[in-house]
């Protein structure tokens, strides 16, 4: 009898074993067919296009004959390659505008709408338009105001007693006049993100802070700065990020130039890629975008898991 | 006295006024001006009503490339909402051995430079033979919403109480029904922040277009402004006609429902 039952227990325990990867097996046949579509097209490019994109950077290349095979010579070419450095440099300048320049000007842009003033709706609706535009519209638009002859800017300079500037044409007013149209363009998206966060803010705080005699400046240093920091942190990754993929509105305005004061990463890229055929080449700049973006993106969620595990903001 | 102290706000809220619209409203009353007004008169807004500026960039064949930009962004942002969702949907509520690494995998897309994909991408066009025509674009154009939809759609679908599903499975229901019949009914808000937000991005779409479109009649609304620029470059108030009848769309969607527009655009940003 004991023997029977414990057999007994033994194709129990084996069926539901059974039973069990049966279900796991189904399992993971139902998830496969619900993430396939999309796994699909994304293996397909973007992340094939990744190694592809690696692949031929270590060819001296033209596109369409085959090409021969040089190592890392491409990228040991770009180390010395000084307008490359120009590129990261205005990088770095792109980055750093939208960090201290955009994402302030966004903040102010909220708190303005929550100002005890007339007229927020028609803020509201006004200071975001820039970010409707697309960028060739944009670009398009500013190339007209920013024209050194007829441009609504030099008109406004001239009838100041001011000599016209070259703004888009000039190497030292170039990089500044494209920095003010990717402000202009882009403050609209931080104000959202601000005007949102602004939402949350319990209005007790204030109203506490109100009975303690606090003054308005006192108020937003102590209450509405530290509440939005995870906003100021979370914009900055934004930024940066979208920094260093910047290309259309320079592309638009000034393809890089005069004499590559406004060249960035991607218009270098670009400009190897599909003007001057050297694909291997621009395959070594795209490639160190991405890994540059890559390191990027790990120091940023390193500090951020840092930060949450000492937790808080202050 | 409470007018002196709101002074300084007024001041600051009218520059950024007229810093955000006045390049809008300069456009518009450009795009009414005839050439001769636009030089003796640059500031004056609506001095006069030249509606000749418009009829002269319908005669260049707009249709074509509003036709493009609207075939191209429809057809990617549908596919993109159906197998987002579909994706999104075992990747926020159910185990399995890979779906972080998965969720993962899908969400880095956010962080990556196009041109990192640039050149094999073209490649790929070409070796597919449909280098040169929209569904050229369709595929980086879907490819490259993925992220952020299926960003907006997990976070949204974690929200969604277990017990529907629960209650779905005891009533027989597999799980292609649960989520045709109980999740995709409950994404609606969601999947409308996702339409809106990649319809905008794609309408805009600049760097695919340039390097896998060619020829003029494929060209979509960002490639037919540039064509434009050659065109009517001594023709300024014709070029500012081009340029708000191409914003116009999006400007009016905007301004008819502007909070879902808003939400749309951020969605994947904020989350309170």
């Amino acid at each position: 009898m004991d023997v029977q039952t414990e057999s007994v227990e033994i194709v129990q325990k084996k069926e539901i074993t059974k039973a069990k990867k049966a279900a796991r097996n189904k399992n993971i046949f139902t998830v496969s067919l619900f993430i396939a579509p999309a796994l699909f097209v994304y293996l397909l490019y973007v992340v094939y296009p990744i190694f592809a994109t690696f692949n031929y950077s270590l060819y001296n290349w033209d596109g369409t004959t085959v090409g021969t095979f040089v190592g890392l010579g491409n990228y040991t070419a770009l180390f010395n390659d000084a307008i490359f450095w120009t590129a990261l440099k205005n990088n770095v300048w792109v980055i750093a505008t939208s960090v201290f320049v955009q994402i302030p000007l966004g903040l102010i842009m909220a708190l303005m709408l929550f100002a005890p003033i007339r007229g927020i709706r028609l803020f509201n609706t006004v200071y975001f338009l820039p970010f409707l535009m697309s960028t060739v519209a944009v670009g398009m638009l500013w190339i007209l105001m920013f024209d050194p002859i007829n441009g609504i800017i030099n008109v406004l300079v001239n009838s100041l007693g001011f000599e016209n500037v070259s703004w888009l044409s000039d190497e030292n007013v170039a990089m500044f006049a494209v920095l003010l149209v990717v402000v202009w363009q882009f403050s609209p998206f931080y104000m959202i993100l601000f005007k949102s966060a602004i939402v949350g803010i319990p209005e007790e705080l204030y109203e506490a802070a109100q009975i303690d005699g606090a003054n308005p400046w006192q108020k937003f240093r102590s209450i509405t700065i530290p509440l939005l920091m995870p906003t100021i942190v979370s914009s900055s990754i934004l930024a940066i990020v979208g920094s260093l993929k910047a290309f259309d509105i320079f592309y638009i305005m000034t393809g890089g130039g005069p004499n590559g004061a406004t060249e960035l990463m991607g218009t270098y890229m670009f400009k190897q890629a599909f003007v001057n055929f050297n694909m291997g080449y621009a395959s070594a700049i795209a490639f160190l975008m991405f890994f540059i973006a890559l390191i990027v993106t790990i120091i940023i969620q390193v500090i951020e898991s840092r930060r949450k595990r000492v937790g808080g903001y202050e | 006295m409470a007018l002196a102290r709101k002074f300084p706000l007024y001041m600051i809220a009218l520059l950024l006024l007229i810093f955000t619209g006045y390049p809008f409203l300069y456009m518009l009353s450009t795009s009414l001006k005839s050439q001769g007004d636009f030089f003796e008169k640059p500031f004056s807004l609506f001095s006069s009503f030249e509606f000749a500026n418009y009829a002269s960039v319908f005669e260049m064949g707009v249709s074509r490339y509003f036709l493009n930009s609207i075939m191209v962004s429809v057809v990617a942002v549908v596919i993109v909402m159906f197998i987002a969702a579909l994706a999104s949907y075992p990747l926020s509520r159910m185990n399995f051995k890979f779906n972080r690494p998965l969720f993962l995998l899908f969400i880095a897309g956010m962080m990556l430079p196009i041109h990192a994909t640039l050149i094999p991408v073209f490649k790929l066009s070409q070796s597919m033979g449909i280098y040169d025509t929209l569904w050229a674009l369709l595929g980086p154009y879907i490819a490259f919403s993925l992220p952020i939809s299926i960003f907006i759609l997990t976070q949204f679908m974690q929200e969604i109480p277990k017990s529907l599903e629960e209650a779905a499975k005891i009533d027989g229901c597999t799980h292609f029904g649960i989520f045709w019949r109980v999740m995709l009914p409950m994404l609606t808000p969601a999947l409308m922040t996702v339409f809106i937000y990649n319809f905008l991005h794609l309408w805009n779409e600049f760097i695919f277009a340039l390097v896998l479109i060619s020829s003029p009649e494929n060209r979509t609304i960002p490639l037919g402004l540039q064509d434009f620029y050659g065109e009517f470059s001594v023709n300024i108030p014709g070029l500012m006609a081009a340029l708000t009848l191409f914003s116009l769309p999006v400007l009016v969607a905007y301004l008819f429902s502007q909070e879902k527009v808003v939400k749309g655009l951020a969605g994947g940003s904020v989350k309170g």
